[in-house]
């Protein structure tokens, strides 16, 4: 893949790939920051929506009929696109999931139930609910241990404690590769060759990542990677979970339906070999198919020059805003990108965003799925700006603007 | 004045405003000038927590009156808080179990009340009707 020449690395073409960026916000021009949330969608993924729906729409792996083989070819040309994106060594590793966090549920049902009581998972305090709560029910399940990785003022793991935390007893790491709310990059493969050093397995969570950086799941050497769809400019409803191969095969299946078997009978039903094991019921084949056309537009580009260009934006809008008075930066990580988290001193971040909106600016306020983290900075939440290539500096210029001018009117 | 008369005015208070800074530069003001429930009230039994912001009520039905008191951590909140006691402050229960609160919407801020904000604002509203329904029933 990487053989292709890239496309020339233009914000202003890029913006043009985006209609939902041309539109106005109670009469202003929208300036999206919401990205950690959800990202926009180029025409390529939109047409491509609308190509499978009034053309090749027919269920898939089971009709003999032409547009049925076509769906089902799509579907799994995709699989196949994203397994080379990621680099996994077979397609047989790459599930289809309805996003993250149903691939974190999947792990801790199917995965989990291969542990006993005693055994300990370790998360990190900057996890997302959807890698905690998961982790929670199954502990409570199985009588396992969950223990957290703490984290540092900055918002960076401390990595002593979390040596000192993993032992013969830890099972699984789960840990996000970029914290939603602060932006921290966690070093990853320090984490993976500590944890498998005690035999245990490794979770990342890529929801923050796939958009931002290179993922190359074998060089990571992680167990497991999971991240979604609507996240990487494609459709909502639709995720990926990458797995190693031999541990996908010990792991029972989530759950039961149709295209999961080989064979049913009332007495015993065998399953269908990976990764359709874990793919129960007809499955969201236009996001699917459109997830691979998502990681196609992204990778017409040097993911290196996205990067790039999204830690500048971020650094570009973290200085300006850390010259107002009462703000404080929440999550100030050397490795960090594409966020800047902050609160100001005596206002509630709820007040900021709604007065945000009301100047066309989209950011997220509140806790950010984060609550554990938020007590630790002793904080009910910040202002979250979060950034996508499309974005640009002069749209950073308005909303240091707006938020100037909503602190002055909340003063 | 009537329930509906207190939402005519606000309503027309609002007509005044240009744009949405201007209005929200108004419930901003609302939300700081009152002080509306007493420190020693904001106790956990009266807290509706939000997603997003804390909504603290206490209400009370005295001689046939709502009595509301009630306050928020969020400035907006809060000011929107200041419309809807004044609103309902003093009316009888029957008048607040039967209240169309159609001024919120009249003025641009349903979306406070949404089921989806989860400010606590739809919470206490709720909790103030079935306050006044329990008085009638």
């Amino acid at each position: 893949m990487g053989l292709v020449e890239k496309r020339k690395f233009s914000v202003r073409e890029i913006r043009q790939d985006f209609p939902a960026l041309r539109q106005q916000i109670y009469g202003k021009n929208l300036i999206y920051f919401d990205n950690g949330a959800t990202s926009q969608k180029p025409q390529l993924v939109l047409d491509a929506i609308n190509q499978y729906y009034s053309k090749n729409n027919a269920n898939i792996h089971r009709g003999v009929h032409f547009m049925s083989q076509q769906a089902t070819s799509e579907y799994e040309t995709s699989r196949e696109y994203i397994k080379s994106y990621i680099n996994a060594e077979k397609q047989e590793e790459i599930i289809f999931t309805k996003g993250t966090t149903d691939g974190i549920n999947l792990v801790a049902f199917s995965f989990g139930s291969l542990l006993s009581a005693g055994d300990e998972i370790l998360i990190s305090a900057m996890e997302h609910h959807s890698n905690i709560v998961p982790w929670q029910l199954l502990c409570e399940r199985k009588g396992l241990v969950l223990k957290v990785i703490p984290v540092n003022s900055r918002g960076e793991l401390k990595l002593d404690a979390f040596e000192e935390l993993l032992s013969s007893k830890t099972k699984l790491v789960a840990v996000t590769h970029i914290s939603n709310t602060l932006g921290t990059i966690n070093p990853l493969k320090t984490i993976i060759e500590n944890a498998h050093a005690v035999g245990a397995k490794v979770l990342v969570d890529g929801a923050q990542s796939i958009q931002h950086t290179k993922i190359d799941v074998q060089d990571l050497d992680c167990d497991f990677f999971v991240f979604s769809g609507h996240k990487v400019f494609g459709p909502t409803g639709i995720g990926v979970l990458y797995g190693k191969e031999d541990l996908l095969d010990k792991m029972p299946p989530y759950q039961g339906g149709g295209d999961m078997i080989a064979k049913v009978t009332f007495e015993r039903t065998t399953y269908n070999e990976l990764p359709f094991k874990f793919e129960a019921g007809t499955p969201h084949i236009a996001g699917g198919i459109c997830l691979g056309t998502a990681l196609q537009y992204l990778n017409q580009f040097n993911i290196e020059d996205v990067e790039q260009y999204e830690r500048s934006l971020a650094d570009y809008a973290q200085d300006l805003i850390s010259t107002f008075e009462g703000v404080k930066i929440i999550g100030t990580a050397k490795n960090k990108t594409s966020v800047v988290s902050f609160h100001v001193d005596g206002l509630h971040p709820f007040d900021i965003g709604t007065l945000l909106d009301k100047q066309g600016i989209a950011v997220r306020t509140g806790h950010h799925c984060t609550q554990p983290l938020m007590d630790i900075f002793g904080i009910p939440g910040t202002i979250r700006a979060s950034f996508a290539f499309y974005n640009t500096r002069e749209e950073i210029d308005t909303f240091i603007a707006a938020v100037e001018k909503s602190i002055s009117m909340l003063r | 004045m009537t329930l509906e008369e207190k939402q005519q005015e606000i309503v027309s208070e609002f007509s005044l405003f240009d744009d949405w800074m201007e209005k929200y530069e108004y419930i901003i003001d609302l939300g700081k000038d009152l002080p509306l429930i007493d420190p020693a009230k904001k106790t956990d039994d009266r807290l509706i927590e939000g997603c997003q912001s804390k909504v603290w009520l206490d209400a009370s039905i005295v001689d046939d009156k709502m009595r509301l008191t009630a306050d928020s951590d969020a400035i907006i909140t809060k000011g929107i808080i200041g419309l809807l006691v004044r609103v309902l402050n003093g009316e009888s229960p029957e008048n607040v179990a039967t209240a169309n609160l159609h001024f919120i919407d009249d003025i641009g801020l349903a979306e406070h009340l949404s089921p989806t904000r989860a400010n606590g604002l739809l919470s206490m509203v709720k909790k103030i009707k079935i306050l006044a329904l329990t008085a009638l029933a």
